[in-house]
């Protein structure tokens, strides 16, 4: 009942806020990260130079953060100067607040290092970043689920279908602004034969 | 004089799927034949897709739980487990001694099972009727196992962020030792009906070969990469959930063919019985559960991890930004990467080799589809 007078304090303004009091152990808003440090990030500095913007350890895992357009040439060097040969899985997040709305997500292994590392890289909506087929095949569908579930397209894919969708559908689910039982409509209306799905 | 008129040699496209017995789910495969022999393939897949990554993103971390286990369904406990330590690792915590043994029993026990469905559904696609009830019939004590212990036989929710939901049932570990007891026997019996059988050997020896340059370039992990030579495994080249503690080996062959992949196949089972023997006599005392609470809020960070599923690497990449409910669930499926290897290895090989082929990939459409 906010607009309702203060009882014990009559003269207390209806909507005052709360004392500030900030509880001594809240998490820190932002990823808790260390410096990431060992050969590999410092030869890939000054190889790749400003393109790498982090090189950080978040929960002893290591991780950089790259410019979009050297993701490509950095995992070519991985693969062959760093015996980074399998590309574990290509994803993306979606932060539509920002400027650069998606990360996408490269987790790349080397079998002779036992390591895995992860590449990160911002996008901005309308960009098209480099396909990374010619480097690993398996991107192929990485690359295709990545399209079919945030509309981020690439640049040389060979076969840049949906993969998991029906090739018609509309609109691409994991994006934030896509709610959780929207659907599209005309699609469900036209091949299922009903009115609507839920 | 006329030139020779010859029949006219059109390529074929045929469906296979979505409803096919062989295909072993709703998985369809868009052929272009020769006559017999297969010029490309494919896939279309995404029949189950249930958008379960959209899900996790309006649950809470702790809700999100129970929906791993439809990914893939026949090795339930296994999506648990990967899905556990990965949140895990956000908060930083981990299961205690006795929680982490009775981990490794229920996933190994899983894996068996698993090992069996396939081995059972594979000798039936490839002709052989007799593998598939020896086998049901040793994955029904398996299953046992898991319902006495959490009363679920297949969508299990065998584990707990932090650790189990209860304590072990009494006689658990005496249970677990009497199916190793029975088990092993019933592996030569199998290998009695298939290793050496000449129509087995016939339809399955270079068949679907893909090397172990192939298999990374396609990122195939699991049985798959183990049958082309190279002896990697998570559970030992990155240990997680205490397996550094038991003693097992990581079967490998050369070949890289379906016949290499079913042997590999049979003898991680041995490994995965001694495994279960080793973890059920040195069951340490203690809790099942770490100190989580009961609203799970991992601080604002983001962690990947993976372990060794029955099919292959299976990995959660997760996301938190504070709150009680996951940014991001990202699942990296085994069975989803494999299958794109299928256009690779049947590619000029004949029609009847691609169910061969499907069967030898193991895979699961739920966890292809999700």
């Amino acid at each position: 009942m906010p607009d309702q007078p203060n009882p014990t304090h009559p003269e207390a303004p209806a909507a005052a806020p709360p004392p500030a009091k900030a509880p001594p152990s809240k998490p820190p808003a932002i990823m808790a990260t260390t410096p990431w440090d060992g050969d590999l990030p410092r030869q890939l500095k000054e190889q790749f130079g400003d393109s790498i913007s982090e090189a950080s350890t978040y929960a002893s895992q290591n991780f950089l953060v790259v410019k979009f357009d050297a993701v490509i040439s950095i995992i070519k060097h991985l693969k062959h100067e760093a015996n980074f040969d399998y590309l574990v899985d290509i994803t993306a997040v979606d932060w539509p607040k920002r400027t650069q709305r998606f990360d996408l997500i490269y987790i790349l292994y080397s079998f002779a290092r036992n390591e895995r590392i992860r590449i990160k890289t911002a996008v901005p909506v309308a960009s098209r970043p480099e396909s990374a087929v010619s480097v690993h095949a398996t991107a192929n569908w990485l690359e295709r689920e990545v399209f079919d579930m945030f509309g981020i397209e690439f640049e040389g894919h060979p076969d840049l279908r949906r993969i998991l969708l029906p090739e018609d559908w509309n609109g691409h689910p994991l994006r934030k602004d896509y709610p959780l039982l929207q659907q599209d409509q005309g699609w469900v209306q036209a091949n299922l034969g009903i009115e609507r799905g839920q | 004089m006329p030139e020779a008129t010859f029949l006219d040699t059109t390529e074929l496209v045929l469906n296979m799927g979505p409803q096919h017995p062989s295909t072993h789910g709703v998985l369809r495969v868009v052929l272009k034949l020769d006559g017999e022999k297969v010029l490309g393939t494919d896939c279309v897949i995404g029949y189950l897709h249930r958008g379960v990554e959209k899900v996790a993103e309006n649950r809470s971390w702790v809700q999100f739980n129970p929906y791993v286990d439809r990914l893939d369904y026949v090795a339930a406990v296994s999506n648990g487990l990967a899905y556990c330590l990965a949140v895990e690792k956000l908060l930083n915590v981990e299961a205690p001694p006795r929680a982490q043994a009775v981990r490794v029993i229920l996933t190994e026990l899983n894996r068996i099972g698993s090992h069996l469905l396939w081995l059972g559904t594979h000798a039936l696609d490839i002709g052989a009727i007799t593998p598939v009830f020896y086998c049901f019939r040793e994955r029904e004590e398996s299953i046992k196992i898991l319902e006495k212990y959490c009363g679920a036989r297949l969508t299990t929710h065998a584990f707990r962020i932090g650790g189990l939901p209860a304590e072990p049932y009494d006689g658990f570990a005496r249970d677990v030792i009497a199916f190793c007891d029975m088990f092993l026997p019933k592996v030569d019996e199998y290998e009695e009906l298939l290793t050496n059988n000449r129509i087995w050997i016939g339809r399955l020896r270079n068949v679907g070969v893909l090397t172990a340059e192939e298999c990374k370039q396609y990122g195939v992990t699991g049985p798959i990469l183990r049958s082309a030579g190279v002896q990697w495994d998570i559970r030992k080249a990155m240990p997680y959930s205490g397996y550094d503690k038991y003693e097992f080996e990581i079967p490998t062959r050369t070949n890289g063919d379906t016949y290499d992949r079913y042997i590999v196949r049979i003898q991680e089972m041995r490994q995965s019985a001694r495994i279960l023997r080793q973890a059920a006599e040195s069951l340490p005392e203690g809790p099942v559960m770490a100190k989580v609470s009961k609203v799970v809020k991992p601080p604002v960070g983001e962690a990947y991890v993976s372990i060794e599923a029955p099919k292959g690497e299976l990995g959660f990449y997760v996301v938190s930004d504070g709150s009680a409910q996951p940014y991001r669930v990202r699942v990296r499926p085994p069975s989803f990467i494999n299958l794109q290897a299928l256009d690779r290895m049947v590619r000029g090989a004949l029609i009847a080799d691609v169910v061969a082929v499907i069967g030898t990939l193991d895979i699961v459409l739920g966890e292809v589809d999700r």
